[in-house]
């Protein structure tokens, strides 16, 4: 059996959640509301989150163009994509949803433009 | 000289949001002044995501909800000058503005909206003697550094004051491969949102300590370490609490100050504890024809909350304009802000002349748990709405209604205040 200790983020009142992990079962108590309970579910089993980051951009009136990743990604591939993110550079003129990369690292997730960058 | 119906100062969201909806209101004469060299104001270095779930009903990043607005403007053919620079306005509206093609230029407007936005806190909240050596930036600046103009900014990190752009910005230094050490806050309980303190810091295991602050700094000519110390309940620093960091930055994130030199200029009367001018509930300050809204007015958290203000000013300036709004107030009620309620926006209502409904926005003094917040007409409590948290760093509201002030013909105040539920 495992506890953890989390805050939700579903609304101001930030209740300070316990999971505890027994097998397959998931118990959440602290939460006022489900919306507590299912962001404690997922966060114990498959937390994800969307990156956003930049890369150069060269040929326009700015160094960087902002970028993220179209859907949310694990949690646990967050530096694996940044680690891919950081060696991109691309030449301006960028569009927002422009692909910068197809599949970042293995996640089958796109990172895209998030910004309109137009060439010098 | 030439002549403009509205002239809006500053092309961020709110100047933006304004001039769609001046226009849609029927004043084509419009013309934005933006310093920068793009449209969008501080969104363009805002590149996480989060903006716009209440206008959009999706997450966007910083840039992407700014080029809507942006899209929209220029499909709707409202013009702007960029890398024009606003230097003074006068209680006539005269403006002037500098910018390379024209250099210096006067021009006139019917009516103004204030858009400038806020700046950052400057230095002076680091009240510590000693070297200020390089690598200490605030978070703003960082942010521009960084995601703007390419910057790696530092290595390892400690960041002062946990508001919002601190806290984003520990987490974009940490994916930068940063080893952001610590965030020290002054105050018992951060000003950011809950949600940037759980993805920003808890995801990446880093500490925030409340209630302490920076009461050292080493090196000459770079950082290289700072001393933090806890706080006693004065906000001084407790000997024997102090813990030192070797790190080559230092990120300051002490809050946010609306940017109003012009507008104090022009002598409309200013609100002490928001920074920005006072309005009614037409967003118009004390000089008539001249609009204020988003940072300039009070500090925002929600970009969407800057769009539907900046959208009113932008219909009220237009109403103005076309001469349809009544401009002899007829009935004016002052808004008192009273325990535990610092502000209101606005801080006037005129009952007579208003539309069916006005926002009154405001924030709290401190963390409160289980109260309400109660609006009274006069004496007369008119409204109760009870609230299991309130926090100083979340803008609260609350709608007033045209009818409700029906039974009270002759109010002069209106009180909102904290109440134990
Ligand atoms: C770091 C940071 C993070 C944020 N994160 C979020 C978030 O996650 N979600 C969210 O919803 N909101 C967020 N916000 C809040 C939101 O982005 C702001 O409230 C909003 O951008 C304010 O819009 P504005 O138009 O009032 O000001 P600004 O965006 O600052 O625009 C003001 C414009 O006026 C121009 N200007 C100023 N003075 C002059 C002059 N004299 N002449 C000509 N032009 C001038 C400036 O160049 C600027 O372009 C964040 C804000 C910051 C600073
Ligand atoms: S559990 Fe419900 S009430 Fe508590 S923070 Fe989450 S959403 Fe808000």
């Amino acid at each position: 059996m495992e506890t953890k200790n989390l805050t939700c983020i579903g609304c101001p009142m930030g209740c300070a959640l316990t999971v505890t992990i027994d097998g397959d079962e998931i118990t959440v108590t602290g939460n006022t509301c489900t919306v507590g309970a299912n962001y404690a579910k997922k966060e114990v089993t498959n937390p994800t989150r969307v990156v956003t980051s930049s890369v150069r951009v060269c040929g326009a009136a700015i160094a960087r163009v902002s970028v993220k990743t179209a859907t949310d990604i694990p949690k646990n591939k967050i530096f694996d994509c940044m680690a891919e993110i950081r060696e991109i550079t691309v030449n301006a003129p960028v569009s927002i949803g422009d692909v910068i990369i197809e599949d970042c690292a293995g996640t089958g997730v796109k990172v895209v433009a998030t910004k309109n960058v137009a060439a010098k | 000289m030439k002549q403009y119906d509205i002239v809006i100062i500053g092309g961020g969201p709110a100047g933006l949001a304004a001039a769609i909806s001046a226009k849609n209101a029927g004043v084509s004469d419009i013309m934005i002044l933006e310093r920068d060299e793009s449209l969008g104001g501080i969104l363009n270095q805002c590149i996480h995501n989060g903006f716009g779930l209440h206008t959009f009903k999706e997450e966007l990043t910083g840039p992407e909800y700014a080029a809507r607005f942006i899209a929209k403007a220029q499909e709707m053919e409202i013009p702007y000058k960029l890398g024009a620079m606003v230097l003074s306005v006068s209680p006539e509206k005269v403006i002037t503005y500098m910018n390379k093609q024209e250099g210096l230029v006067q021009i006139s407007a019917k009516a103004i909206i204030l858009a400038m936005g806020c700046r950052e806190r400057p230095r002076g909240a680091l009240n510590i003697p000693g070297f200020r050596p390089a690598g200490i930036y605030s978070a703003g600046t960082a942010q521009r550094l960084m995601n703007i103009e390419g910057y790696s900014v530092g290595k390892e990190v400690v960041i002062l004051g946990s508001g919002d752009i601190g806290l984003i910005m520990a987490r974009r230094m940490t994916l930068e491969g940063a080893n952001v050490k610590v965030v020290a806050e002054l105050m018992p309980y951060s000003g950011g949102l809950k949600r940037n303190i759980v993805q920003c810091l808890n995801d990446f295991n880093i500490p925030l300590k409340l209630s302490h602050t920076v009461v050292g700094i080493d090196g000459e000519k770079r950082i290289t370490g700072v001393t933090i110390a806890e706080v006693d309940a004065n906000r001084q620093p407790i000997p024997g609490t102090e813990i030192h960091y070797d790190c080559d930055t230092l990120l300051l994130s002490c809050g946010l100050i609306p940017e109003n030199e012009l507008t104090r200029e022009i002598g409309v009367e200013m609100n002490r504890v928001t920074s920005g001018p006072n309005v009614d509930d037409k967003l118009q300050t004390g000089v008539e024809g001249v609009f204020a809204c988003g940072n300039v007015l009070h500090v925002h958290d929600l970009v969407d909350h800057v769009s539907s203000e900046a959208a009113l000013a932008g219909e009220n300036a237009a109403a103005y304009v076309l001469a349809k709004a009544e401009t002899e107030s007829a009935h004016k009620v002052t808004l008192k802000a009273e325990n535990g309620v610092r502000y209101t926006v606005p801080q006037t209502i005129d009952v007579a002349n208003m539309r069916d409904s006005v926002t009154v926005r405001f924030r709290v003094a401190d963390i409160y748990h289980n109260r309400s917040i109660a609006v009274y007409y006069g004496d007369k409590k008119v409204m109760s709405r009870k609230k299991r948290v309130l926090a100083p760093g979340e803008m609260e509201q609350v709608l007033l209604k045209k009818d409700s002030f029906k039974d009270y013909p002759d109010i002069t105040e209106i009180t909102i205040r904290t109440e134990e539920a």
